[in-house]
């Protein structure tokens, strides 16, 4: 599949048309999903959504800078008549009633939705296999997860399904399996991106952001995402920042922050030689590499799992039975409530519901959520204080390379704890993309770029710079 | 030490049922992860604040007006309620036992 940028050119210059883009995309769906379970489900509208963007261009219209560009959602992203399910049997029958704004934005700049992209239950896990609908699998090895939680996203991107899929992101739901599967994953600041239309998980850590194979497309996706939205109040009208950088693919001066805590004794060995060979090629380009520390990081994800679980389960409270999704009639309100909740959400988005509810209840919750509020605001300071002395820090994006399919489905916290490297940047709300940077054993590995709150343009130049020095994103499994 | 009075308390008011042959299985996993994050005891939070939203926008407001939406939308948000007669919306009872 080739890049987004490359599609949309042509499809503008009339060189080939969006019918035609769309049919390639939902033939490779048709012969490889079978054996990747990537998406959920295809849109029946994309074809003749394509035909509409042909139309309109013959007719002399500019029909916008992603014109016939094939593009997968996330299946916890509202597009208006389709099925939206999050992955949960809670929404099996569910149909999206309006549309996301990222929905609308995307539309209006020329692409065209092509389907739904499988994931963990209501974008809890880590690899997918919270999915009512089965784990989706990673192209690079098919007996292994792809990520999580918006695996099917990235397998979509990875499988040349689609040059782009939206992921959202809420603790690394978008850079690990970005990661794993070897392709672009930026979750972008807290705010840039509404979430109007965007099934809530934790309303203070979720950001929408693209999957791609460059980060030149993601940079594109992005400047059509982006901006203040009037229906979702915490969207941010900070400026977007130099869309031309004239620094682009040049690294001179970059200020490289590499902190300490996050290349501890005991790690994989292949992913730290990988991250920082990755590092090395910023200081032969003549960018400043800083040694840092974020002394509050081995404390991110004890805060993450107290804060997460609380928003989640109260958001989760909207499934009553009543007003949409699954419903099981009980003898009284209450055994209805319990029924529909019980036989609707699965085993992880019932275990995030009870430690959500048991950290905020009374009695605990001063010990633990007001607590992991506070350590959050801490763990911000050190990301402050390091911006001072470095421009972006650069880090691994994962724990460890994708696994085999069951190896840590029994044991939550150790899938838990394949989120240790990804939450900080939710907590301090920064922005942060996982690069491709090498492969170990066949594997995919990722660089985790992070930069400071809004300055997306620096982990644009710093990853346009990697890929023009690299070729692992050149690789397709 | 979760118990397991304590798993069904909280099940309770979360509104899920924990069936019974799992509540000392979901004690012990709710137990592991408090231990974890139990070590965030460790740090000093004396005088430091609670973080909500990192870009400090507050007192967002808009005007209390109703928008309302389209017909399709309208009609999408009612063929989504699980029971229905037509276009009138059915809920359970809410003070009553469905046996009395």
């Amino acid at each position: 599949m080739e890049t987004a940028i490359n599609i949309a050119a042509d499809v503008r210059s009339g060189k080939r048309t969006a019918e035609s883009v769309v049919r390639e995309s939902l033939d490779a769906i048709e012969s490889g999903n079978g054996k990747l379970n990537a998406l959920l489900g295809v849109f029946s509208s994309a074809i003749e959504d394509a035909r509409e963007i042909d139309r309109r261009i013959a007719a002399g219209e500019d029909v916008g800078v992603l014109a016939g560009v094939p593009i997968v959602m996330k299946d916890n992203m509202l597009v208006r008549g389709e099925r939206c399910s999050a992955g949960s049997r809670i929404l099996e029958n569910y149909d999206a009633p309006y549309d996301s704004t990222v929905t609308t934005r995307l539309r209006a700049a020329g692409a065209v939705l092509i389907g739904r992209a499988n994931m963990d239950e209501f974008a809890m896990g880590s690899s997918t296999e919270n999915s009512h609908y089965g784990p989706s699998r990673n192209p690079w090895d098919v007996s292994r997860v792809p990520g999580g939680s918006s695996g099917g996203s990235a397998v979509a991107v990875a499988a040349g399904f689609a040059p782009i899929a939206l992921g959202s992101d809420t603790g690394g739901s978008i850079r690990q399996p970005a990661a794993l599967c070897g392709i672009v994953g930026l979750k972008p600041t807290f705010g840039r991106v509404s979430r109007h239309g965007l099934m809530a998980l934790s309303s203070s850590l979720d950001q929408i952001g693209p999957f791609a194979r460059t980060v030149e497309d993601a940079e594109l996706v992005m400047g059509v995402m982006q901006g203040k939205d009037e229906m979702d109040a915490t969207s941010s009208y900070a400026p977007a920042g130099a869309s031309e950088d004239k620094s682009a693919n040049e690294v001179k001066g970059l200020r490289v922050g590499v902190p300490k805590e996050y290349f501890v004794e005991g790690m994989d060995e292949n992913i730290k030689k990988s991250v920082l060979d990755a590092v090395a090629e910023f200081e032969r380009a003549g960018a400043e590499i800083v040694p840092i520390s974020l002394p509050t990081a081995e404390y991110a994800l004890a805060a993450y799992y107290v804060i997460q679980p609380c928003e989640a389960a109260s958001n989760l409270g909207r499934f009553d039975g009543i007003r949409f999704g699954y419903s099981s009639e009980g003898q009284t309100l209450l055994e209805s409530y319990e029924r529909s909740r019980g036989e609707g959400f699965g085993a992880e988005t019932q275990r995030r519901i009870i430690l959500g509810t048991f950290v905020s209840s009374a009695g605990y919750s001063d010990a633990f959520y007001k607590k992991a509020s506070k350590v959050r605001t801490l763990i911000k300071r050190d990301f402050d204080e390091a911006f001072k002395r470095c421009d972006v820090i650069a880090a691994p994006t994962s724990p460890s390379l994708a696994w085999p399919i069951g190896e840590k489905f029994a044991d939550p916290l150790s899938m838990y704890l394949s989120d240790i490297y990804t939450v900080s940047a939710n907590l301090a709300t920064i922005p942060a993309m996982s690069v491709p940077c090498g492969f170990v054993d066949g594997l995919p590995v990722g660089l985790q770029l992070m930069a400071r709150p809004f300055d997306e343009q620096s982990l644009y130049r710093a990853g346009k710079f990697y890929q023009s020095v690299t070729d692992h994103h050149l690789k397709t499994a | 030490m979760i118990s397991n009075e304590q798993i069904t308390h909280i099940a309770k008011l979360a509104r899920l049922r924990v069936e019974p042959e799992n509540v000392a299985k979901t004690a012990g996993e709710l137990e592991s992860i408090l231990v974890y994050v139990t070590k965030l005891q460790e740090l000093d939070t004396e005088g430091v604040p609670e973080l909500a939203h990192g870009d400090g926008l507050s007192n967002v407001f808009r005007a209390d007006v109703a928008n309302g939406c389209d017909q399709d939308e309208r009609s999408r948000v009612i063929a989504a309620f699980p029971h229905r007669e037509g276009n009138l919306l059915e809920v359970p009872a809410v003070f009553q036992d469905r046996t009395e």
